[in-house]
């Protein structure tokens, strides 16, 4: 088992934003997260990288396990965390600097100092991102001169750059185009061979097209769990259905 | 290919394969029935569950492409129309199995090799035999060029089936002990005249798959 909730609640303050979370995802898969605004999802993947560290007033009931480690483990260096747990956001945000020196920003603060290691470094993660033949000739250009789409593969590869073993990615084509969108889900697809990828999409269809397991969630709850086919074609719970189907409220 | 594409390239495959498996279910039937061969004939009989089998394989695919894909257009298209030739195919798996159970329950009425020959019924079954080749090749070079043919064989297969039928009739007449064969060999006749017009159906699904257009329900 590569990541594992058990008994997750989570307080923003007085609010009770996840409730008595128990999931399982296996390594090499990947795994969707759907449900309305509001409901948790954002909440629940960031704890696997502890991102809700930096918001104030949060508080954390029971265990987000990595392999057999708790990552809340107080021995547990957040730096290092973030190093195997690689996280993509919303919006691309690629730094202000060169194509070349965004993928190579997360090797060189880790104390990388061979220049082969590091250019072989950029080019494979950026090819693993699926962006190499797009950018192989303008590496020292900005990375703002990219689209949309290839700035969003550009944080990938920055992301897969430092060797994660996981990779959590908050909606990680909502800002994109349907061609862009379509790369960066075929990328997901073939992450999966290397990476435990965990997703969170609005995207229902994305969730159906690219995912092996499908969590949905509603409210803080975690309303069903099971494989993705199982969701989309005969999902146990009413409220999947309606949610699914667009029945929701 | 992105992972949607071989998803559909995984359901085309399953689909030849059962052709090709109900292609050899519908050649065993026919050497069974024109030779009585009743070992051949158990061979078509046991074989059916495959059939049965891959019906059921090739549904689950597709609703499980038409749940996670949400396809539109040509993919659409080939989805829906892979559902129907499917179950089209899975009956003429069962009037394979229907010819094969014949030649074993005609071992009590005696061998009427002469009357089948009479009336023809090996150009039938060729026929029909032809007309799946021609719907496979369709489907697998993705050219309907050959449609008009396909239909017009089995406006040959309705032909011979009402001579037939009339011959049957006219053996009834002079040879009355035979009755109890023939009406067995009339629903014989008829699987092979269904299994024909399940060819067409085939047909017009992959033209539809292919061109967009319906042409059920009209004159060809």
């Amino acid at each position: 088992m590569k990541l594992e909730a058990k008994n997750v609640n989570f307080f923003y303050g007085d609010f009770h934003a996840l409730k008595d979370i128990n999931m399982k995802i296996e390594s090499n898969t990947v795994t969707a997260f759907i449900g309305p605004s509001g409901c948790g999802k954002s909440t629940f993947l960031r704890l696997f990288n502890r991102m809700n560290d930096l918001i104030a007033d949060t508080h954390l009931d029971g265990e987000c396990m990595l392999g057999d480690t708790n990552i809340y483990d107080k021995s547990i260096s957040v730096d290092e965390l973030r190093k195997t747990v690689g996280m993509v956001f919303q919006k691309p945000n690629p730094f202000p600097k060169s194509i070349f020196e965004n993928v190579a920003y997360g090797l060189r603060i880790n104390g990388e100092r061979s220049k082969s290691v590091i250019e072989d470094t950029v080019e494979t993660s950026l090819r693993q991102a699926a962006l190499w033949e797009e950018v192989k000739d303008k590496l020292k250009k900005s990375a703002y001169a990219l689209s949309g789409g290839q700035q969003q593969r550009l944080c990938i590869a920055r992301a897969l750059a430092v060797n994660p073993s996981v990779i959590l990615m908050d909606e990680p084509a909502s800002a994109l185009d349907p061609i862009s969108t379509s790369k960066i889900e075929e990328l997901i697809f073939e992450l999966k061979n290397h990476y435990t990828v965990v997703i969170v999409t609005h995207n229902m269809q994305q969730a159906a097209r690219v995912s092996d397991k499908t969590g949905f969630f509603m409210l803080g709850e975690l309303i069903e769990y099971d494989d993705t086919k199982k969701i989309f074609l005969n999902p146990e719970k009413e409220q999947t259905q309606n949610y699914i189907t667009g029945r929701f409220g | 290919m992105k992972h949607t594409e071989s998803e559909l390239v995984d359901i085309k495959n399953s689909i030849s394969e059962m052709w090709n498996l109900v292609q050899s279910q519908f050649e065993k039937a026919k050497t069974a029935l024109l030779n009585s061969d009743e070992d051949l004939a158990r061979v078509v009989i046991s074989t059916e569950k495959r059939v049965n089998a891959f019906e059921l394989k090739i549904d689950s695919d597709c609703e499980n492409y038409i749940a996670l894909f949400s396809p539109v257009a040509i993919d659409l298209r080939l989805v829906l129309s892979m559902i129907k030739i499917n179950k089209t195919l899975e009956r003429i798996g069962d009037f394979a199995d229907g010819i094969a159970r014949f030649v074993l329950e005609s071992d009590e009425h005696g061998s009427h090799l002469e009357l089948l020959k009479e009336i023809d019924v090996e150009t039938m079954l060729v026929a029909v035999e032809t007309m799946l080749e021609k719907t496979l090749q369709a489907i697998t070079t993705e050219n309907t060029a050959q449609a008009g043919m396909v239909f017009s064989i089995d406006n040959s297969i309705d032909t011979l089936y009402a001579e037939a039928i009339k011959k049957l009739a006219g053996h009834v007449v002079t040879n009355p002990n035979d009755a109890l064969y023939v009406l067995h060999l009339m629903t014989v006749l008829r699987k092979i005249e269904r299994a024909g017009d399940h060819c067409n159906n085939i047909m017009e699904e992959i033209v539809f798959y292919l061109d967009a257009k319906v042409l059920k329900h009209q004159k060809k």
